[in-house]
C-alpha cells in the first residue's frame, strides 16, 4: 500500500466526526496535506482500544448518524486518491448484511452463512483498499483473513510492545498491506514524547517484507521525524488529529479553518516524517563510510 | 477438545481482544490450567479453604415453608446471599485474586456494575493484600451506593466511568483499557462468565461451589434430583454456578431469569432496549472478548440496556449460557421490573429474606410460572438486598404495588438518596 521510496504519513479520522460533511471535508483536507494513506474510523458503540480522545469522536459521529452504510456511501464520495484503509470493531463488520442474510435464508441455516463476508464486499465496492481491527487477534481472524483475499483487500494487524516472539510469526504471515507497530502498551492517545520502546519493537521487525507503520501517541513533527529515524516506514497519527476537529467543534470554528489547521498539521507530520528519513539516510551513510 | 482447553461452546466464546492483550490472556490461560485445573502448588486447597474460613462456605440449601406452601412445590433456597460480602461473587472474586497472586501480578483492577463484584474484589484483594481499582458507571454508583462505601472501605480506589449510560457495559470497556496499559503487572478480575477465554470457564469453575453442593444437599433433604433450578441470569455467572453441576442431569430443567425491564421492545433509533434479555431477544455478536447474544442494533452497534437491577443491566450474557439456550438445555425467561419488585416485597415479608433485586427476578419468575418447576425445586439466592433499599424505596414510591408494605414511612426519605 505504501510507496517504499518515502516514509508513509497515515493519519486517522473517525468517519462523520462531527458530521458527516465537514468529517468529509477534513478527510480531504488530510490529503492534500500529504497523507499517504488515511486510516478511517467506522465508529463503534464499544472502541475498548480507543483513549478519551478517539472515543470523543466516534461518540460525535454515532450521535451524528454515521452508519456502516452511510460510511460506505461516505468513501464513495471522498474526492481524495490515496488508499483509503478501513479501522473498526469486529460486531460491525460480523453483523453487516446479516438481517438480509437471515430474511433471504429461512431454513434455519442462518448461523452458518454469519461472517465477514457481505461487510467486505461491500467495502472492495466503495473502494476501500484494507482493515485494521483492534479487536481481532490472530486466533480468530481466519474468515476475515479469507473474506480480504477473496475481494483483494488488505488486513494490517497490530504488532504490540507485549506480542511474543512465537505470536510475531503467526502475525508476519496474517498481516498484508502494512504492519501496525503499536508504539506503547495502553490506548490511542497523543503524548508528549516518543516512547523508547519504539526502536527495539522495530528491530523486531527487521526481516519482515511489509511496510512498518508506527502509531499510538505521535503529535508533533519532531515526533514523526524520530519514530521514522528509529527505522520506521511511515508513522499512524491519530488523536493529534482528532484533537483539532474536537477543538474546532467546540469552539464553533468554520469548517473551512479547521480543514486548514488539518492540513497544516499534516503538512508538518510528513515534513517530520521526511527529515526523518533524510537523518536516517546520513547515518546509514556515515555507519557505511565507517564500515 | 473440551470448553475448558477450547474455549468455544459451538459457536460462542473466543477471544476477541487488542494484540497487547493477548499474551496476559495466554498466560492467565496456562496459569487456570494449571493451578485451577490441576490443583499446581495446591492452590484449588488454599482456594477452598479460604472460600470455607472466610467466606463461610459451605451455604445452606434451606426449604423455604411459606413459598412452598403458596407454589404447592417444595422450594429450596440455595443462600449465596449469606456469603461473605452478601452475594455469590465472593466465590469467583476470591478465585481470581488468588490466583493473580498466584502469577505473581502486583495490582488487582476490575469493573462493577451493582457492585457486589466491586465489593467482594475489593474485600478479597484486602483479605490477600492486593492494591485494587475498580471502575463503575455513574449511573451505578448513584443508585448503589452502600456498595461505593464498600468497597472504598476496604481500600479500593473506585473510578467513575462517565460514557454512555454509564452502567455495566461502560465499566468493563473502561477496565479493559486500563488493562491494556497495565497489563504486565495487573490482572483484571472480571465479573461474571464474560469475556475473552479463559474468562468464561474459570468463573463458572469457580462459582460451580453452589450447584456442587447444592446437588449434595438436595439429594441428602430429600432422596432425589430436583425438578428444576431458577436463577437470574445478568452476565450468568451465579446462573452457570448453579446449574453446572446439573447441566448433565437431563431431567432437571433449567430456568435462566433475565431483566424484562420495563418492556421487552426495543428503540433502534434511540440504540436503547428497555430490558437486559440478551439471551431471549439478543442476535449473536460480539462484545468484550467474547461472541454471544447479544443487544444490538441491526448495524451491529451495542444497545443501552435497561433493569432496575444493576447487576442485571448489561447487553450480553456468557458465552456458554447463550450456547446451552441454543441447546435447548437452559430455557431463557424474564420478568419485568414491576413483578421483580413485588417478588422482592413477598420474599422479604413471607420468608424474612430481603433479596437483591438481581435475586428478585428469579422469584418474579417462580410467581409467574410456578407450573412448569415441577415438584422440587432450587431457586439461587444469588444475594441479599442491602444493597438496594434506596431503589426499592424509590421504585416503590412510583408503583401500586400489592405486596409492599406501608411505604409512606420512607416519605421525605428518600429525596436526598
Ligand atoms: C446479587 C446478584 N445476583 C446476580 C447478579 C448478576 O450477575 P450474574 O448473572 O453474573 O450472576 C449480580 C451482579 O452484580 C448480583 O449482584
Amino acid at each position: 500500500m505504501f510507496e517504499r521510496d518515502e516514509p508513509a504519513f497515515v493519519p486517522y479520522l473517525a468517519a462523520g466526526d462531527p458530521d458527516y460533511d465537514a468529517s468529509k471535508a477534513y478527510v480531504e483536507a488530510l490529503a492534500r496535506g500529504g497523507a499517504d494513506v488515511i486510516e478511517l474510523g467506522l465508529p463503534f458503540s464499544e472502541p475498548i482500544a480507543e483513549g478519551p480522545t478517539i472515543q470523543g469522536a466516534i461518540v460525535r459521529a454515532l450521535e451524528g448518524g454515521m452508519t456502516p452504510d452511510r460510511y460506505f456511501q461516505f468513501v464513495e464520495e471522498l474526492d481524495v486518491d490515496v488508499p483509503l484503509v478501513c479501522m473498526t470493531y469486529y460486531n460491525l463488520i460480523y453483523q453487516y448484511g446479516q438481517s438480509e442474510a437471515s430474511a433471504s435464508n429461512a431454513s434455519g441455516e442462518t448461523a452458518s452463512e454469519r461472517g465477514p463476508g457481505p461487510f467486505v464486499r461491500r467495502a472492495a465496492e466503495a473502494g476501500l483498499t484494507g482493515f485494521v481491527v483492534p479487536d481481532l487477534p490472530a486466533e480468530e481472524a481466519d474468515p476475515l483473513r479469507a473474506a480480504c483475499d477473496e475481494f483483494g483487500l488488505d488486513l494490517v494487524f497490530i504488532v504490540a510492545p507485549t506480542t511474543e516472539e512465537e505470536r510475531l510469526a503467526r502475525l508476519m504471515d496474517l498481516t498484508s498491506g502494512y504492519v501496525y507497530v503499536q508504539a506503547r502498551l495502553g490506548v490511542t492517545g497523543a503524548r508528549d514524547d516518543v516512547s523508547d520502546q519504539t526502536a527495539g519493537s522495530l528491530g523486531r521487525l527487521d526481516d519482515w517484507d511489509v511496510p512498518k507503520a508506527v502509531g499510538f501517541g505521535i503529535k508533533t513533527g519532531d515526533h514523526a521525524e524520530r519514530i521514522v529515524a528509529a527505522g520506521a516506514d511511515g508513522v499512524i497519527v491519530g488523536s493529534a488529529l482528532v484533537d483539532i476537529v474536537a477543538e474546532g467543534h467546540e469552539n464553533g470554528d468554520a469548517v473551512e479553518a479547521v480543514a486548514d489547521r488539518l492540513a497544516a498539521k499534516a503538512r508538518e507530520l510528513k515534513a517530520g516524517a521526511l527529515d526523518g528519513w533524510e537523518r536516517r539516510r546520513e547515518d546509514h551513510a556515515v555507519a557505511t563510510d565507517e564500515g | 477438545m473440551s470448553d475448558t482447553q477450547s474455549g468455544k461452546f459451538g459457536e460462542y466464546g473466543g477471544q476477541y481482544v487488542p494484540e497487547a492483550l493477548m499474551p496476559a490472556i495466554e498466560e492467565l490461560t496456562d496459569a487456570y490450567e494449571r493451578y485451577v485445573l490441576n490443583n499446581e502448588d495446591g492452590f484449588v486447597d488454599e482456594f477452598r479453604e479460604r472460600l470455607r474460613d472466610f467466606g463461610g462456605r459451605p451455604l445452606p440449601l434451606q426449604y423455604a415453608d411459606q413459598l412452598s406452601a403458596r407454589y404447592d412445590t417444595d422450594v429450596y433456597l440455595k443462600r449465596e446471599d449469606l456469603l461473605h460480602g452478601g452475594a455469590h461473587k465472593l466465590n469467583n472474586a476470591l478465585g481470581q485474586v488468588l490466583l493473580a497472586k498466584y502469577m505473581g501480578k502486583e495490582r488487582i483492577i476490575a469493573e462493577t456494575g451493582a457492585g457486589q463484584h466491586g465489593t467482594a474484589t475489593a474485600m478479597a484483594a484486602a483479605h490477600l493484600d492486593m492494591p485494587c481499582e475498580i471502575y463503575m458507571g455513574e449511573t451505578d454508583i448513584n443508585r448503589q451506593r452502600p456498595n461505593v462505601f464498600r468497597m472504598r472501605i476496604n481500600g479500593a480506589e473506585v473510578n467513575p466511568v462517565t460514557v454512555g449510560r454509564g452502567t455495566l457495559k461502560e465499566a468493563i470497556s473502561e477496565t479493559m483499557r486500563d488493562w491494556a496499559t497495565t497489563v504486565e503487572n495487573t490482572h483484571y478480575v472480571i465479573g461474571s462468565i464474560v469475556g475473552p477465554h479463559p474468562f468464561p470457564v474459570m468463573v463458572r469453575d469457580f462459582h460451580s461451589v453452589i450447584s456442587e453442593e447444592a446437588r449434595e444437599q438436595v439429594q441428602e433433604q430429600t432422596g432425589r434430583l430436583p425438578d428444576s433450578v431458577i436463577a437470574c441470569a445478568g452476565g450468568g455467572s451465579n446462573t452457570m454456578g448453579a446449574f453446572h453441576n446439573f447441566v448433565g442431569d437431563d431431567d432437571v430443567d433449567l430456568f435462566a431469569v433475565e431483566a424484562g425491564g420495563s418492556s421487552l421492545s426495543v428503540d433502534e433509533t434511540e440504540g436503547v432496549a428497555p430490558n437486559s434479555a440478551s439471551l431471549s431477544t439478543g442476535d449473536e455478536g460480539v462484545l468484550h472478548g467474547a461472541r454471544t447474544k447479544l443487544l444490538q442494533d441491526s448495524d451491529g452497534q451495542i444497545m443501552e440496556s435497561h433493569s432496575v437491577s444493576a447487576g442485571l443491566d448489561y447487553a450480553g450474557v456468557g458465552p456458554e449460557l447463550a450456547h446451552l439456550v441454543d441447546e435447548g438445555r437452559v430455557t431463557p425467561v424474564n420478568v419485568d421490573d414491576d413483578t421483580a419488585l413485588e417478588a422482592f416485597h413477598r420474599l422479604s415479608q413471607d420468608e424474612g429474606i430481603i433479596p437483591a433485586l438481581e435475586t428478585a427476578h428469579a422469584f418474579g419468575y417462580l410467581e409467574e410460572d410456578h407450573e412448569d418447576v415441577g415438584d422440587v425445586t432450587i431457586v439461587n439466592v444469588s444475594g441479599r438486598g442491602d444493597k438496594d433499599l434506596e431503589t426499592v424505596i424509590e421504585e416503590t414510591a412510583q408503583r401500586d404495588l400489592e405486596t409492599a408494605v406501608d411505604m409512606s414511612v420512607f416519605d421525605g426519605m428518600h429525596g436526598g438518596m
